[in-house]
């Protein structure tokens, strides 16, 4: 008899308790994958598209899809793709050359001279880093440009330059340091 | 006679102030160039106000502060501007940096001074005043001093830096020794800038002469010098906070919120000559010692070629290298040439006899003697476990930034472990992360707000149309807001064929306008 009662208490409590947790997966349901707001929090936000994505946070869904592997980043660089392979639980591996290589972070620089006020390059840049009006010059503002490289496909004029940002003593920093070792001869 | 409150733990190395603190304070000669770092205090550098061979008075701006933490920049002497250009600068990196170079021409032609009436002047204008002559903090962190007299409307306690803690240097010793009237009267301008109730001067015990000359001058007013005992380091700002008023600063708040403020000796000093005498930040005293023929303070121009000091010096024939800043604390000059800034208190040449090579790192062995030293009552070795294992994050949770990088720890570590070395390696590393994660985050919503924009343009577009091509019933005049946003999508619009021509006419132009240019760079035909 207790034994039947046991069993009662016991499928009663499974029901009910599968009954609110049933109601709290419907009402309580997170419209946006919470992971790939992580991935994207990782990645550069060049919006470069060398992944073969049209920007970041596509390329970060792909991911969370398993469409596309981790390491087609170039300018995350390895270690944004150890950020993720992190974040994921997935091995490291290295930069996919098909992608691209990592570079050092430069930024577009337009030769004013030679600008003929398109507007093409206005339209290419994904962070509105470019000023300027048809029939006049533009220029780039260097401290939103992420490097990104797609204003120089569409100039017709080539005018557009990549310039490498070199290090200062602001952005320098200090290095791991190396332990001497004892010579045990 | 006010109680002391110990700091935690410290360190006491061999002092080594002997050397250098018996001789006056003497004037260098003028160089033959001087080259005058644009930043020469945290925060922005100065932006360049003159231009190469422009002739320049002593004493004139020739930079300007440029943001709001920022200070500026004056020419050490009259002379000629012989360029603007990036040079090496006093830094670790031994990387350039935008420099004025000035010839002096001997006459020492000072730019004509206004007075300026601070008693009478309001408070920000003062603060104004103080950023155009260029005052920073002369201990060593050269933070601008007008931005640490702004804080708090009223004072409880101003604490005067005179300890000079770290073995080697002396200038401040020898400052309050021969110019303490001048400090004193900088004291009583800052505390009537302040607004502070009691001043109180913290001399370490191993310095009599400048203690006594200290009470000399503040004689009349009623300031306390305190004479504290000498243990390294406790000229830091907190730790001297600390030893004077037991009050502790936490991390992460300003002193002037808890009604504390330290301000150096040598910052009061330069105080009083900017205030009363109108004087730019042009020289500071420098403290030449260890390996060098006659070691003493000096009192050089800013600007002033390090290696020209050390020749003044007399260096040595087996010296291994130059220390700009004190051992503890200092870092290793990569290069000479860089001119004397307004940190630069002390240069010690190095040799092998007084600076042994260190010995060979070994394992941790957990013993606790780092925490046991640490000023900033931190855990050196769990610290170092995470830099060492690049574990920022975790590195951060155990407060690494409130580590002032005293080098007590490594001083004492048994396993000579350069503990110093990791800490600043991971600040450096997570404060390159922390940009390029806020370089991120600028890029992402730019690149949001653009697809925003381009979406409703193709919704208000579309809108348009479907009102154009819907017959009659009188078009809805609602999207009348939207013409400026027309403007970028012009060129895709009607006379397509007529615009083409022009790109390409435009396109011919410029390649030949190119091809023009690369002849005559490379001397071939480009085309």
């Amino acid at each position: 008899m207790s034994v039947l009662l046991a069993l009662c208490v016991m499928a009663g409590l499974a029901l009910l308790l599968g009954a609110v947790l049933g109601f709290a997966a419907i009402r309580f349901r997170v419209e946006d994958d919470p992971l790939v707001d992580k991935i994207d929090a990782i990645l550069p936000q060049t919006q470069c598209a060398q992944c073969g994505y049209p920007g970041c946070r596509p390329y970060a869904t792909a991911i969370t899809n398993d469409e596309a592997d981790i390491n087609q980043c170039p300018p995350g660089g390895e270690d944004g793709i150890r950020q993720l392979a992190d974040l994921l639980g997935r091995e490291f591996k290295p930069l996919n050359a098909a992608n691209g290589v990592e570079k050092p972070k430069r930024v577009a620089v337009i030769d004013e001279q030679l600008c003929i006020g398109c507007t093409l390059c206005i339209q290419a840049c994904p962070v509105d880093a470019i000023v300027g009006a048809a029939k006049h010059m533009h220029t780039v503002i260097a401290s939103e440009c992420t490097g990104c490289e797609l204003c120089i496909a569409p100039c017709p004029v080539d005018c557009i330059d990549m310039a490498p940002l070199g290090d200062t003593p602001a952005s320098w920093k200090w290095r791991y340091p190396v332990a001497m070792l004892k010579v045990v001869s | 006679m006010s109680r002391l409150h110990a700091f935690h733990g410290g360190i006491h190395p061999p002092e080594h102030k002997a050397e250098s603190n018996g001789a006056r304070i003497v004037q260098v000669p003028l160089p033959p160039q001087l080259v005058v770092a644009l930043n020469q205090h945290i925060g922005h550098g100065a932006k360049p106000v003159v231009a190469a061979g422009d002739r320049v008075a002593k004493g004139q701006m020739i930079g300007r502060a440029e943001g709001r933490v920022s200070a500026a920049v004056h020419a050490p002497t009259s002379g000629r501007v012989l360029a603007v250009e990036p040079r090496v600068v006093a830094h670790p990196s031994g990387l350039a940096e935008l420099c004025v170079v000035i010839e002096p021409d001997g006459e020492e032609r000072w730019i004509e001074r206004q007075r300026f009436d601070w008693r009478n002047a309001d408070g920000p204008a003062v603060l104004d005043h103080l950023r155009d002559l260029g005052v920073v903090g002369l201990g060593g962190a050269v933070f601008p001093s007008h931005l640490k007299l702004a804080g708090a409307r009223t004072l409880d306690t101003l604490v005067i830096n005179g300890a000079e803690c770290e073995p080697y240097i002396t200038c401040d010793d020898r400052l309050m020794r021969e110019r303490a009237d001048e400090i004193g009267a900088g004291i009583a301008i800052v505390r009537q800038l302040m607004n502070a109730r009691q001043v109180k001067v913290g001399i370490e015990d191993n310095k009599p002469e400048a203690i006594e000359a200290m009470r000399l001058a503040c004689g009349g007013q009623d300031i306390e010098v305190v004479v504290v005992p000498t243990l390294y380091p406790s000229g830091g700002a907190k730790q001297l906070t600390r030893l004077l008023t037991g009050r502790e600063v936490p991390a992460g708040v300003r002193a002037t919120d808890l009604g504390v403020q330290c301000f150096n000796v040598g910052t009061v000093q330069a105080l009083y000559r900017a205030l009363e005498h109108g004087e730019p930040l042009l020289s500071r005293i420098v403290t030449l010692t260890g390996a060098v023929a006659r070691p003493g303070n000096v009192e050089a121009l800013l600007g002033t070629p390090l290696s020209h000091l050390m020749a003044f010096a007399g260096v040595a024939a087996d010296v291994t290298g130059h220390v700009y800043g004190g051992p503890m604390m200092g870092f290793v000059l990569p290069s000479l040439e860089a001119g004397l800034t307004k940190s630069g208190n002390c240069i010690i040449a190095r040799n092998a006899e007084l600076f042994p090579p260190a010995p060979p790192e070994m394992p941790c062995i957990r013993c606790g003697t780092c925490a046991e030293a640490c000023p900033a009552e931190l855990q050196p070795m769990d610290l170092y476990w995470f830099a060492r294992a690049r574990q920022f994050g975790r590195a951060q949770e155990r407060h690494l930034f409130d580590c002032i990088e005293c080098g007590a720890c490594a001083y004492v570590c048994p396993s000579n472990i350069r503990l110093v070395d990791y800490f600043r390696y991971a600040k450096s590393e997570i404060w390159a992360a922390e940009k390029s994660r806020d370089a991120a985050t600028l890029a992402r919503r730019r690149h949001e707000a653009r697809q925003a924009r381009q979406e409703r343009d193709k919704r208000e577009r579309a809108e348009r149309l479907a009102a154009r091509t819907t017959p009659r019933p009188a078009p809805p005049p609602l999207p009348e807001q939207v013409t400026p946003q027309e403007a970028p999508a012009a060129p895709a619009a009607p006379t397509d064929d007529d615009k083409q021509a022009r790109i390409a006419a435009a396109m011919a132009r410029a390649a030949a306008r190119r091809a023009g240019q690369a002849g005559k760079g490379e001397g071939g035909d480009g085309a």
